[in-house]
């Protein structure tokens, strides 16, 4: 009994933008607004997510064959602890600063959805191939995610990028964006763009769509 | 059904989960073997720059270790903060214990008499972001520069009036608590070995 799903390529495809694990299925949302006020915290967490995403999906692929329907929840909770724990370590001996400004949120990478959702939907009913592909996708396009709220927080906050400076020395700064509430109206306003903008494209094809963007900035 | 033809049903529905736990297991240890030690390396150096802040005009270069037992019977790694021209000026003394949300570490530092504390430094913590996780910010700790190190600290909710008083963060009074009994719980533990310590001529 061959399970029969999509090929490699769409779900690489899929998972960086037309199924985007954070602007279309909303998962990861705490690492999405948790650690997004800068690019440095923002991509670490992006790296050790796929690598934990890409040790998981092969590992549950590779065993696909043994798993018991009911136990295979533990088995999935229990492949991407282990992973969380060692990129956990890795990063507290490697970039212990780093680690420390992540604090709680490298641990929780083990309740990130988007890891066991691709264990669920992917790795434990394809080939390692496919699931491989399938990681890559999904990370692919959670630290595009990441990225993209971190830009936009990092650069109106801190008018830096990735450290560096971006923005005239006149800018003030916006605090707000770099706090909480800032990673609330930027995921907000960049879900409403993405949303908006799938629509249009469906509707009236994709130039029309940059058309518009560029008559609703005038 | 017997007894045995039952067990012999578990093992058969869960040996992959026990496998891979035995599995993951060992391949935890290898990685903490491997990895270990560079972390006690980033926490010692990580200690020994929060010495200056701990006990002003202590030079880390100088610092002196050394293990005591306190009165629980348990050995505790003490700093001894001594000055560039080798005075003593000070102790560097590691506390934890139990948070809101998981351990807490800290270091506190203490006057060479044991009569006032003279800093507090978060090493460790995973109270709730944006709440608990102020004990690392410098209003919460620079409160405890200056109180008395024999009289234990309290913890209150408005502005403090006595001495031993630490004003609670908002919205996280059990962390902001944690740390103050963490720190009453270590110098209790350790204010009888090192005024020895101090007595004996260190």
């Amino acid at each position: 009994m061959r399970h029969e799903g999509p090929t490699a390529l769409e779900r690489f495809v899929n998972g960086v933008l037309p199924e985007n694990p954070v602007y279309r299925q909303l998962l990861g949302m705490c690492p999405t607004l948790a650690v997004t006020g800068a690019m440095k915290p923002a991509m670490t967490m992006a790296a050790a997510t796929a690598f934990v995403l890409i040790s998981a999906n092969l590992l549950v692929s590779a065993i696909r064959g043994l798993l018991k329907p009911h136990l295979r929840i533990l088995v999935f909770t229990l492949t991407i602890a282990t992973f969380v724990t060692v990129a956990d370590r890795f990063l507290a001996a490697y970039m212990y600063e780093m680690s420390k400004q992540l604090g709680p949120y490298v641990p929780l990478i083990i309740v990130n959805c988007v890891i066991i959702s691709r264990c669920e939907i992917c790795a434990s009913k394809q080939g390692v191939g496919v699931a491989l592909a399938d990681a890559l996708g999904m990370s692919l396009g959670f630290a595009l995610a990441l990225a993209s709220i971190a830009t936009v927080r990092e650069i109106l906050g801190s008018a830096s990028w990735f450290g560096l400076p971006v923005l005239p020395a006149s800018w003030p700064g916006w605090g707000i964006m770099v706090l909480p509430p800032g990673a609330f109206v930027t995921l907000g306003l960049l879900l409403g763009t993405a949303e908006w903008a799938s629509k249009r494209r469906a509707t009236t094809g994709i130039w029309a769509t940059v058309r518009g963007l560029w008559s609703w900035r005038r | 059904m017997g007894e045995a033809p039952r067990r012999a049903g578990y093992l058969a529905q869960a040996w992959l989960v026990v496998v891979l736990a035995l599995l993951y297991g060992g391949g935890l240890a290898a990685v903490e073997t491997l990895v270990g030690g560079r972390i006690a390396e980033n926490r010692r150096q990580e200690t020994y720059a929060a010495i200056p802040y701990l006990v002003p005009g202590a030079d880390p270069g100088h610092t002196g270790e050394l293990l005591l037992v306190g009165d629980d019977g348990r050995e505790t790694k003490v700093y001894q903060a001594v000055g560039p021209a080798g005075e003593h000026l000070g102790w560097v003394v590691p506390a934890s214990g139990q948070g809101f949300g998981g351990a807490i570490e800290v270091l506190v530092g203490l006057d060479a008499e044991l009569g006032t504390i003279t800093g507090l430094y978060v090493l460790e913590q995973r109270e709730t972001p944006g709440l608990g996780d102020h004990i690392r910010g410098d209003a919460f700790r620079s409160q405890f520069r200056g109180r008395p190190a024999e009289v234990p600290l309290s913890v209150v909710k408005l502005e403090a009036e006595a001495e031993h008083e630490i004003r609670a963060i908002t919205g996280a009074t059990i962390s902001s608590e944690s740390v103050a009994n963490i720190v009453n719980q270590a110098l209790a533990n350790l204010r009888g070995p090192l005024a020895r310590q101090a007595g004996g001529g260190g």
